[in-house]
């Protein structure tokens, strides 16, 4: 949870707030990877986010959370990055990873479920539970690459749509057949590896 | 109103996580999702996937 930092003016002591923005280097990481998934690329963005930090702490003064005021610069330093691998490799490109049709089979021929989706038992007491976290983060990342970047933008960095579709260069249309792919694809392997085992 | 199959449930569900359905889109899945207890269950479902990521940015599983 969101540990509070004191606010005095980083001005003020320039060691001390180098000292808290250090120690949260560690919860930056894991936010950059969680999205990146790439431990060079992850390590890079948050890099520059603490110099970027450094070099404007009077931005920082009397904001109320470090924490938050450095993830939102981290989230543009991501972005950033999304939008220089995007250059590289189009996600428009993309084959299969797209198709509406992904599961079909999961429904008869009148659109019904072929297997009725079950009930999660209090879903809720599983998120803080580390096996769940960790079978969660497994279940991501058999996500298809590209599936999971759209999701996790969408879900993690917690960017609206229209953004998401700017950055990637894609049509909102597809965006929401990527989102409801990624979705369906988390729900099936959450039963499967956590809900549905007795 | 046209009555919506699980199938177009699913993916209406989803969408609504992501932008504003419209009136009747809205009206249609209410409809559904009162005789339909599997898709009662995905709506659920999918409404957790967005707690269950902001509990992993927060733990110590994610790498």
């Amino acid at each position: 949870m969101g540990a509070r930092f004191r606010t005095s003016s980083p001005l003020a002591d320039p060691a001390d707030f180098r000292r808290q923005i250090e120690g949260l280097r560690p919860y930056l990481l894991r936010y950059a990877s969680l999205q990146l998934r790439d431990a060079a690329a992850a390590e890079d963005a948050v890099q520059e986010t603490l110099l970027a930090a450094l070099a404007g702490a009077a931005g920082f003064a009397g904001r109320a959370n470090l924490r938050t005021w450095l993830t939102g610069i981290l989230k543009h330093k991501i972005v950033d990055t999304i939008r220089r691998q995007s250059r590289e490799r189009p996600i428009s490109e993309l084959g299969a990873e797209g198709r509406e049709d992904e599961f079909d089979d999961l429904f008869d021929a009148r659109g019904h479920w072929e297997e009725t989706p079950d009930a999660w038992e209090q879903p809720e007491g599983a998120l803080g539970q580390k096996q769940f976290l960790a079978a969660l983060d497994t279940c991501l990342q058999a996500l298809p690459k590209r599936t999971a970047r759209v999701f996790m933008m969408r879900e993690h960095l917690g960017m609206e749509t229209p953004e998401i579709c700017k950055e990637l260069g894609i049509t909102p249309t597809h965006c929401w057949v990527m989102l409801h792919r990624a979705r369906t694809a988390l729900r099936l392997c959450l039963q499967t590896n956590w809900f549905g085992k007795s | 109103m046209k009555l919506l199959s699980c199938k177009e449930t699913s993916r209406l569900l989803s969408q609504g996580e992501d932008r504003k359905l419209a009136f009747g889109e809205r009206v249609a899945l209410r409809v559904h999702l009162a005789i339909c207890n599997g898709c009662r269950n995905v709506d659920k479902q999918f409404r957790f996937l967005r707690q269950a990521v902001h509990a992993l940015a927060e733990s110590d599983a994610g790498k």
